[in-house]
């Protein structure tokens, strides 16, 4: 399949209908939201952080299939990573779905998330895919944080 | 499902195929497939007779206006003006200095809160709006609220889309000083009764702004018919160019509104110890105006009223009629916005589907939808959606296009499923 198929790959589907960690967290070091003002999609990512290491992360709220999946997948990929790698995670993320970097280049980094690599063809969807990394990145920065993709 | 009321009065039957042919964008495809517009809530599309007046505008007479000396500025002025009294006449009984032309509905309003809001209301004064509007008619009330300490008040709405208008009657208090209402909500296609809130309004000494940049190419819009006192419309929302818009105000109001953006053009003398204002509508129309936008949306008036606002108001109906009985009926599709009285828009939601995965599915078909929130998110959070898909229809969509979306939203559900 070319166009659409490029981007509702079988994995993207599959968190969208059952996203993993999509729970809120009483116990969490940090949380973010993250909000995409002109589409009102709007999510949070939760955090538990322990000495320098991810120990558990969880998120929630409203989302197109690409947000709502790239936040299953990121909760899943930064769980066990130390913070510089969720990081590092989050800037090759960003390469491959702005096609900066052919995905195959960073497959070995990225894992499943290279599945999000069709997303350069789609620039608009850009924003969507990078929403909960955006929100990522603040809640490793303190206890309550606002980021916004526009 | 809802049916919708019955038609408007009979018209003759629209040559839609040969309509088309005057609007050169809908040959377009799109990788490889035929374009289908149905955003045209967002903007319509432009005949060949408006994009003929704009280059022949800036091909044959472009020059400044009221101050050229010479023929070619006599030429623009004309023209300008000429537009002026072209909005006039197509909105009923007008006269041309009642017209002021603005950048488009939005800057209507913000004109009528920074001219007339900030000089005649007082702190715990209302306005009163509904709970359908536009943020267009949300937002410059909540700045002059800052600005002078009126109250925005908005009246509810049913689980159907449709205004209460027993709760509407009963905000209607004496601290109202201005009723802003939306003639046809973009979000959800409700037609509110404009004409009845404008009697209750005034039965009260109370004035009434219409916003119309939705209904303006959908419905008859006609200031005497309507008796409203302030009514706002967009160029582009009308087969017209953006950039160009219309407030249209009874004159007694305008002539006691102050400027609210001083300049160029709008003036009767100014020196460093005091300026004074020329009459309406210049006084309104600081700096050069848009006048390639105002030519562009006369031919786009006299396109319109060519082809007969009657017929087109029908067709239209048929067309949204089919629509909402097609889409409606599908597994898995609930329409948003139910009621009785509606024209131009299907807002709906696909079962699991996220409206903006909707908007791209069917992008990939060649169809151009809205997904969103359509910048009216207090109507979404009153029907307990976060955003839907938004179908719009206007004179030259046609039934196979409809087929399309239905086509189209099969093929989501089956991505989806």
């Amino acid at each position: 399949m070319s166009g659409v198929g490029e981007l509702y790959q079988e994995l993207i589907l599959d968190h969208n209908r059952s996203p993993r960690n999509y729970r809120r967290m009483d116990d969490a070091t940090g949380f973010a939201e993250g909000r995409n003002p002109l589409c009102g999609d709007q999510l949070t990512v939760w955090l538990k952080v322990d000495g320098d290491t991810v120990v558990d992360a969880s998120f929630h709220g409203s989302g197109c299939a690409i947000s709502k999946s790239s936040a299953s997948l990121m909760t899943a990929a930064v769980k066990g990573r130390t913070r510089g790698e969720a990081l590092r995670m989050f800037e090759q993320f960003q390469a491959v779905v702005t096609g900066t970097v052919p995905a195959a280049a960073a497959r070995d980094d990225l894992g499943k998330l290279a599945v999000f690599s069709g997303i350069s063809a789609f620039p608009v969807r850009v924003k969507c895919a990078t929403l909960a990394w955006h929100a990522l990145k603040a809640a490793l920065g303190g206890p309550a944080q606002a980021v916004s993709t526009e | 499902m809802t049916a919708l009321s019955s038609p408007p009065a009979p018209a003759p039957p629209l040559d839609v195929a040969r309509l088309r042919e005057d609007f050169p964008i809908l040959a377009t495809t799109v990788r490889g497939k035929p374009l289908v517009y149905l955003d045209n809530a967002a903007t319509t599309q432009k005949p060949q007779a408006v994009l003929d007046a704009l280059v022949h505008h800036y091909a044959a007479q472009n020059a400044n206006i009221h101050r050229g000396v010479h023929w070619l500025s006599e030429l623009a002025t004309a023209a300008y003006e000429g537009a002026r009294a072209r909005v006039a006449s197509f909105l009923g009984g007008a006269t041309p200095r009642e017209v002021v032309f603005t950048r488009g509905a939005t800057e209507a309003i913000n004109l009528v809160a920074q001219s007339w809001g900030r000089t005649f209301l007082r702190p715990g004064d209302e306005v009163l709006v509904t709970g359908m509007e536009h943020h267009a008619n949300i937002v410059p009330w909540q700045l002059l609220a800052e600005q002078t300490g009126i109250v925005l008040r908005a009246a509810p709405v049913t689980d159907e889309g449709e205004l209460e208008l027993e709760a509407f009657e009963a905000l209607l208090t004496d601290r109202v000083k201005l009723v802003s209402v939306v003639h046809l909500s973009n979000a959800i296609g409700t037609i509110n009764p404009v004409r009845r809130l404008a009697d209750l309004a005034h039965a009260r000494g109370i004035p009434l702004l219409i916003d119309a940049a939705q209904s303006v190419s959908h419905l008859p819009v006609d200031v005497t018919d309507l008796d409203c006192d302030f009514l706002a419309f967009s160029g582009h929302k009308v087969l017209g160019p953006t950039g160009i818009g219309v407030l249209w105000a009874r004159e007694s109001l305008l002539e006691r509104m102050p400027p609210w953006q001083g300049g160029g053009d709008m003036i009767a003398s100014v020196s460093f110890e005091r300026s004074t204002w020329a009459s309406h509508p210049q006084k309104f129309e600081a700096g050069t105006p848009h006048i390639a936008g105002a030519v562009g949306l006369a031919a786009a008036l006299d396109y319109l009223d060519a082809v007969g606002r009657p017929a087109v108001a029908a067709y239209e109906h048929e067309l949204l009629a089919s629509a909402v009985d097609r889409v409606g009926s599908m597994t898995g599709v609930r329409l948003v916005g139910m009621a009785r009285e509606r024209a131009s828009i299907l807002s709906f939601e696909v079962a699991g589907v996220h409206p903006h995965d909707v908007g791209a599915v069917l992008d990939d078909e060649g169809i151009a939808i809205r997904a969103g929130h359509h910048c009216a998110q207090p109507i979404m959070a009153r029907l307990g959606v976060p955003a839907t898909a938004r179908a719009s229809f206007a004179l030259y969509n046609t039934h196979e296009e409809v087929e399309a979306l239905v086509r189209g939203i099969e093929r989501v559900r089956r991505i989806f499923r």
